[in-house]
């Protein structure tokens, strides 16, 4: 057993941290929160260059063949930092797709297009039942002369609003079970019929809703087999579910250390309010959660990486660093007092994140019902 | 980054496992002693257990092999911790303390002729101290107590109280820490000794704790006598020597794979028993408790390793520990608690209603639990160290 980074990792992790500390300040973070695209493309391309779209994808892809437990250190850094953008959306949730379910051709098509931070995908799964399981996916896609006509509505799409092309999980087959007759199509977000639009969200983060009236698409475009499209989503949301908890983590770690920072410094009553009780107490609860969810997502993640089961694991790792991040946040509010409570303070912007990084991919009760079921109840 | 224990440690799991299903003693499984229900007789049956753990090298696997160690990776220790306490091994609290705490402090400050005395001894299992810390105006605050020892001629001689003394009534030896400078700072005139316990001039009465059972004790020194070979590394510095002994304690392993065996028993309940004509697994309160039982203590249990692996890579873990106590802690009222919840009425039972289920451990942990995050270092002084030590935020 090894709980420490590898010597890789940890350079990884100490570069990512100076990049972004120097290439994403703030100042950026708030001005793309506010922004409609939410995104620097100028960032965008110096992490393409740093060759961090591409982590995990093999060399012959333009990637660089790490594993995912790399991705997932990188992860953490950017959540420690805040990189407003479309880097979940088009490495996680549509790179890891296509490299998984896809087909050689699309392979080669859109995998080094990533890499190189030429495309952006998105992943357009939850519609307005706002739930992560099959039975949930009504959009549907009907097969006419060897092409599809996908019609429905999408909500809470991420990045959709800049994607080139939309991962659309439609249903092309209606049975008793739920998980069966869905498939996966690649979208390009210009086709007729395709409207986005950006929803106003806590966190700023772009989510959109995206309408697909009557859209047609080549069967070319399906990824994976068609009918057969739900066990990609699931294995998908599985590792998206890991990388958020990686990014939790990371940006519940940057709330500790600026409340204890803060705590060191602001003097009332004639001394540092770190040296109250009351403070210091709120700090060493602030550390456990950061500590226990950390070693609850590596363990979730070097099971990814080693390929093991782990349902079980990453529904414990998001319960628990999900419900974590947000008592970390919200008591480092607590610390920070009235200053806190402005938008030119930098803590809310970890709040917010906290809050749209529990709900997505399912809260800690969704968590605790898969849980369960996986305990035998 | 591995999660995975080798082939060679799973193996040893495995021999581990095999063993103790052979060895817990019958009786002792119906005598279920939970933590600070120890009886004269559920002693008698811990005692020879331990002698028998000694004989495969298992009581002190880590000693040097001259104190009959067998010097083993702190890996297989978890495992062994894990295994034994998922088990329900026969093992009080005080072979812990005697092991993990007395003998490596004697290894690390004691001299020769102590090594020789008391080491092997305790890794054979034949001697067992109690720990004498607390006084009745001493107990978060350890370093203001006050029970003298004074030196005279070749011997010292003790006076006194000590209290909360944990099987003090059954134990050979005492681990005493007192006064022997009463002009310096309070940090700067204590000494450690070994005090035989038979020892005239000392009284022990016993005090019932909240389980109804006699395990703690106050303990009075009446001009007690004590060789001056018995004072333990350097005069005045026992403050040092102890706070690096309570380092040795090695984590909340144990506490965690004691505590995941009652979550699975907790399910199986759930799944085995009706309510209103529904199984109790359909409740979705029950089932989310139940889950967040286990995420919980999934958790812990990853603090736990965490604390093994630092010492695997000779790193000293400090706050990690208090971090990893102080969680378990909870977790464990925790599971207590939701599990009088599920079990309802029954949880209420104790054990000799023929209507208790679990064998009334729910009911027992309920108040046993309490323990845990208060003695040895409550959870607020656990605080105060993540906070200062860990964090560094200001004393002022
Ligand atoms: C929405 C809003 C509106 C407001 N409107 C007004 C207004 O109209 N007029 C006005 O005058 N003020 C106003 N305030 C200011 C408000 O009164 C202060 O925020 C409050 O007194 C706390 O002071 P602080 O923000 O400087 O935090 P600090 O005093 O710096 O406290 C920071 C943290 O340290 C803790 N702390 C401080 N001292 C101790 C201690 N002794 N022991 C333990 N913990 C301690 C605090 O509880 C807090 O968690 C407003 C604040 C807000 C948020
Ligand atoms: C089951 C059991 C077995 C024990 N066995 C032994 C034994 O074998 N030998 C032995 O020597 N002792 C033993 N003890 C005693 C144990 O070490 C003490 O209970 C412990 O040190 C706490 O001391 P106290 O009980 O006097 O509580 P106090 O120190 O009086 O504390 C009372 C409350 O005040 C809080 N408090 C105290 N100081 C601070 C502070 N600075 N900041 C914030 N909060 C504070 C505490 O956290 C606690 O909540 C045992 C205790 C128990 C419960």
């Amino acid at each position: 057993m090894d709980l420490g980074l590898s010597e890789e990792q940890a350079m990884l992790k100490e570069l990512a941290r100076d990049f972004l500390q120097k290439e994403c300040p703030k100042r950026l973070v708030r001005q793309l929160d506010e922004s409609d695209e939410g995104y620097s493309s100028e960032l965008w391309h110096k992490m393409a260059e740093l060759g961090w779209m591409g982590l995990v994808f093999p060399e012959k892809y333009g990637g660089s063949e790490r594993n995912f437990l790399d991705l997932t250190i990188l992860l953490e850094e950017m959540g420690y930092n805040i990189v407003p953008g479309p880097f979940f959306s088009a490495v996680v949730l549509g790179g890891l797709t296509i490299l998984t379910a896809g087909s050689e051709e699309q392979k080669i098509e859109f995998l080094p297009k990533i890499a190189s931070g030429e495309m952006i995908l998105s992943l357009a799964l939850t519609e307005p039942t706002a739930s992560y399981d099959a039975a949930s996916v009504k959009t549907k896609a009907i097969a006419r002369n060897g092409e599809y006509v996908i019609k429905g509505t999408k909500l809470f799409v991420l990045n959709a609003n800049v994607a080139d092309y939309i991962l659309c999980v439609a249903r092309t087959k209606e049975t008793k079970n739920p998980e069966d007759g869905i498939t996966i199509f690649l979208v390009d977000a210009k086709s007729p019929g395709v409207k986005c639009t950006l929803l106003k969200t806590l966190a700023r983060d772009k989510q959109c809703e995206v309408v697909f009236d009557n859209v047609t698409v080549s069967e070319k475009s399906i990824v994976g087999e068609r009918d057969k499209g739900w066990p990609i989503v699931k294995d998908v949301l599985q590792k998206a579910t890991v990388a958020k908890c990686a990014e939790m983590v990371g940006g519940a770690q940057a709330a500790l250390d600026m409340a204890v920072n803060y705590a060191k410094e602001r003097v009332q009553f004639g001394r540092p309010i770190g040296s109250f009780q009351a403070i210091q107490h709120y700090c060493a609860n602030m550390a456990t959660d950061v500590s226990g969810s950390r070693f609850i997502t590596y363990k979730a993640a070097w099971k990814v990486s080693e390929g093991l089961p782990l349902a079980l694991d990453i529904a414990i790792a998001k319960a628990w660093t999900s419900e974590a991040y947000g008592r970390v946040t919200l008591s480092a509010h607590q610390i920070f007092g009235a200053i806190g409570f402005t938008m030119d303070h930098d803590i809310h912007l970890y709040y917010r994140q906290a809050k749209a990084a529990e709900i997505i991919f399912g809260d800690a009760d969704f968590q605790r019902a898969i849980i369960a079921r996986e305990l035998g109840l | 980054m591995d999660f995975k224990f080798t082939e060679d440690e799973e193996v040893f799991r495995r021999e581990v496992r095999q063993w103790l299903e052979q060895e817990i003693p019958q009786r002792w499984i119906e005598l279920a002693p939970g933590i600070w229900e120890e009886t004269e007789e559920s002693w008698a049956l811990a005692r020879e257990f331990q002698r028998k753990l000694s004989q495969k090298g298992w009581l002190a696997p880590s000693y040097p092999k001259e104190y009959g160690g067998l010097e083993l990776s702190h890996m297989k220790r978890l495992i062994l911790a894990e295994e034994l306490a998922y088990s329900r091994a026969p093992l009080s609290i005080e072979v812990e303390v005697t092991v993990n705490w007395v003998a490596p402090s004697i290894m690390l400050f004691g001299t020769e002729k102590q090594k020789k005395d008391y080491v092997s001894s305790i890794a054979k299992g034949d001697i067992i101290f109690c720990l004498g810390y607390s006084e009745p105006n001493a107990g978060s605050d350890l370093a203001s107590l006050q029970t003298r020892a004074v030196e005279v001629g070749d011997e010292y001689v003790i006076n006194g109280q000590k209290t909360w003394c944990s099987y003090g009534h059954l134990a050979d030896y005492c681990w005493l820490a007192a006064r022997t400078d009463p002009d310096a700072s309070k940090h700067e005139g204590i000494s450690i000794f070994i005090v035989d316990m038979k020892t005239p001039g000392i009284t022990i009465r016993p005090l019932i704790n909240i389980l109804d059972r006699h395990s703690f004790n106050e303990v009075f020194f009446d001009d007690v006598h004590i060789p001056k070979e018995n004072l333990v590394g350097q005069k005045n510095k026992g403050w040092y020597q102890l706070m690096i002994a309570l380092d040795f304690e090695r984590s909340s392993i144990g506490y965690a794979a004691a505590n995941q065996r009652i979550i699975e028993e907790l399910i199986k309940y759930a799944k085995e028993t009706t309510r209103n004509g529904e199984p109790l697994a359909n409740d979705p309160l029950i089932r989310n408790e139940l889950a967040q039982l286990a995420v919980e203590n999934e958790v812990a249990r990853m603090m736990a390793y965490r604390i093994a692996w630092m010492f695997s890579k000779g790193l000293h873990p400090s706050y990690e520990s208090s971090m990893s106590m102080v969680f378990i802690s909870e977790v464990m009222r925790h599971t207590a608690n939701a599990g009088v919840r599920i079990l309802g009425h029954y949880g209420e039972l104790d054990r000799d209603s023929k209507w208790a289920v679990m064998n009334a451990r729910i009911m027992r942990m309920c108040l046993s639990s309490l323990s845990i995050g208060v003695g040895g270092g409550s959870n607020e002084i656990q605080r105060n160290i993540i906070a200062m030590r860990g964090l560094g935020l200001p004393r002022k």
